[in-house]
């Protein structure tokens, strides 16, 4: 009888999920992705899930990847939910990017500065031309014993000379929106996490809106630079620091403009991003809507939407955004039924009184 | 299961939740900001509800666990196996065997006891969202208990289509203070929130809030003395169960416009169909038998 037929059951949930295991391995004539083809070859996803996802393993996300069949949110979404289930053991020291030895690190504002420009492994200046025969095993990259070199900040040469605002400094531990929910109004240390792990295309597109006349900043990129920071932690009992590893990062510092205000003289201003993995274009977006969201701070107007920090944050979450959005296709008949019932009581009524 | 906690939250995630379940209890109807954790269920899906239930179960505990009123729609099904594989706990579809109850849009026709606990899944807990999107502005409203602008709401429903509009999500004042939403539970199950016996726990997963409703309090749905609040249902008995009382799901049957009407609550109507009790079947209109 129809009733039966509507309602679910634990038969076509189990029979779903075979079918999905099914077809997530594809046809079985072709050999199976191994975690360690995902991690070597489709090195951006693994980054993008583990910003995303907020934990960084490659291994892990590699994993996520495949059990998500590439669906990047959903495999940062199977992440986030195995990163909540860890123990917190202890916060480690702030990463030194400055001490970064970058395999990449470019600057848009000078030519040239001490240290150097270096381009490293990007598709910059690549021809996007499809490869119909993208090689197996491309020659290797011609190799030169890099010149360990002192790479200050290019930020901090303008500070030198008081043009860019100092780099706040923050007196107190900084908060963990991962233990405290989001109280608005949000201070950076907070935004800037939200943004950290925030969904790639949302700030893209704010991003991109502030370049468009939505809150625009007159940005620059002061300097982009892509390398391994040391990991350290301080344990308490021990009363040293030791290091506990390396991790692979991008950071976006974004000079901008700025003409002064009642409370602050004429000089440039910062945006910053920093993310896991190499991602130069999340780490420059989020620049672009950290800046954004300075605006009441800095006494500019709040008037487009990357300068309206609580929109900003309370949608940049792809996983929050993706469960809200999709539920829409769970049951809501019981919903429907009384709206059904109220628009017919409506359209009685409308009838009644023509 | 291995490698988890008991009920998939560790114990100081626990201890978080149920220290703003606590002061939820103590200021009924008003939202305790909470750290809402990744659940391995999407947004939406009721995180909020399964943390709360993380948070209160014990191996002791029956659980029940319903989706628009049934215990066999799909997340129904996915949240109880989830709580049976990671809190071992026994799971029954029957409202008056359930100590703990979790429900995603109905309140179950059996009225509740005082050692039961509902835990309603929430998707927008803050009732003024659709006059006032900004959190910390509606929790400014809710400081000043400034509800004007809801009731201006219901009124001007009431001046375009001759009645407040709102079928479901019903606003809610809680104990004459702060103004609640019920979930989005229909209209008709609103006056079961007033002064019920069993303690109501709402949690908010995706929005990070979580507030309850204790025992036996004060829960009134927004209306007019000219106007009284109308928790309304299909003019139909359940083609089942014959009952003229519960809320009911409309089915279509066909795609000549037949229909039939079914008890939402699957537990209710098995139960009175179970005690001799059936309605007309696919010819309409309900008779006890």
């Amino acid at each position: 009888m129809a009733y039966v037929a509507v309602k679910g059951g634990e038969a076509a949930i189990a029979a779903a999920h075979a079918w999905l295991a099914e077809e997530r391995r594809g046809d079985p004539a072709i050999p199976a992705l191994s975690v360690d083809q995902i991690a070597q070859q489709l090195g951006r996803a693994v980054d993008r899930v583990m910003a995303e996802g907020s934990l960084y393993d490659p291994d892990l996300a590699a994993r996520a990847i495949q059990q998500a069949q590439g669906d990047l949110i959903e495999a940062a979404f199977l992440l986030r939910a195995y990163r909540t289930t860890l123990p917190r053991l202890i916060d480690t020291d702030p990463v030194a990017t400055e001490a970064m030895q970058p395999r990449r690190r470019i600057s848009a504002i000078f030519k040239d500065m001490p240290g150097g420009q270096r381009l490293g492994a990007t598709t910059d200046y690549t021809h996007r031309l499809l490869d119909f025969a993208l090689p197996d095993a491309p020659p290797p990259a011609r190799e030169v014993e890099a010149e360990p070199a002192n790479m200050p900040r290019v930020t901090d040469m303008l500070g030198a000379e008081a043009l860019i605002e100092p780099d706040e400094q923050a007196d107190t531990a900084p908060g963990d929106l991962t233990m405290e929910p989001l109280a608005f109004p949000a201070a950076r240390d907070l935004r800037l996490q939200a943004l950290a792990r925030g969904d790639e295309g949302f700030m893209l597109a704010l991003g991109y809106s502030t370049q468009r006349g939505y809150g625009n900043s007159h940005p620059f990129v002061g300097e982009l630079r892509v390398g391994e920071v040391a990991v350290s932690i301080a344990p308490p009992e021990l009363g040293f620091t030791i290091e506990i590893g390396d991790i692979t990062v991008t950071e976006c510092q974004m000079v901008n403009q700025f003409g002064g205000s009642k409370i602050s003289p004429p000089q440039f201003t910062r945006g910053y991003g920093l993310c896991f993995g190499h991602a130069d274009r999340r780490a420059i977006a989020m620049a672009l809507v950290d800046r954004a969201m300075r605006a009441a701070e800095l006494g500019e107007d709040v008037k487009a939407p990357a300068q309206d920090a609580e929109f900003v944050l309370a949608h940049c979450d792809n996983i929050e955004a993706t469960g809200f959005v999709e539920h829409l296709k769970l049951p809501h008949h019981v919903d429907f039924q009384s709206e059904l019932e109220t628009i017919r009581a409506m359209r009685r009524d409308a009838n009644a009184g023509l | 299961m291995q490698g988890y906690n008991f009920a998939y939250l560790d114990e100081q995630t626990k201890r978080m939740i149920r220290r703003a379940i606590l002061k939820a209890v103590a200021i009924p109807g008003h939202q305790i900001p909470f750290a809402s954790r990744e659940m391995p269920l999407p947004y939406g899906w009721g995180t909020g509800g399964i943390q709360v239930t993380a948070a209160v179960i014990g191996a002791d505990d029956v659980l029940k666990v319903i989706d628009q009123g049934a215990d066999d729609t799909t997340n129904a099904v996915s949240i109880r196996g989830f709580f049976a594989r990671t809190a071992g706990v026994r799971t029954t579809t029957k409202t008056e065997e359930a100590s703990l109850i979790q429900t995603r849009h109905r309140i179950p026709e059996t009225p509740l006891r005082a050692d039961q606990i509902i835990i309603y899944q929430v998707p927008m807990p803050e009732p003024l969202y659709k006059l006032e999107p900004g959190k910390a502005k509606a929790r400014r409203r809710h400081a000043l208990a400034e509800y004007g602008e809801m009731h201006v709401k219901l009124y001007e429903d009431i001046t375009r289509f001759g009645r407040v509009a709102v079928a479901y999500d019903h606003p809610v004042m809680v104990n004459e203070r702060y103004l609640m939403s019920p979930s989005p539970i229909p209209a008709y199950d609103n006056p079961k929130m007033h002064r019920m016996a069993a303690l109501q726990l709402f949690g908010a997963g995706r929005e990070k809030r979580i507030y309850a409703v204790p025992p036996y309090t004060s829960v009134r749905s927004l209306d007019f003395e000219d106007h009284p609040f109308n928790p309304g249902r299909a003019a139909q008995n359940c083609a089942l169960c014959g009952s003229g009382e519960s809320y009911l799901d409309e089915i279509i049957i066909d795609d000549q416009g037949g229909r039939m009407f079914a008890c939402s609550d699957t537990d209710y109507c098995e139960s009175r169909r179970g005690g001799g009790l059936c309605g007309g079947g696919l010819r309409g209109g309900g008779r006890r038998g």
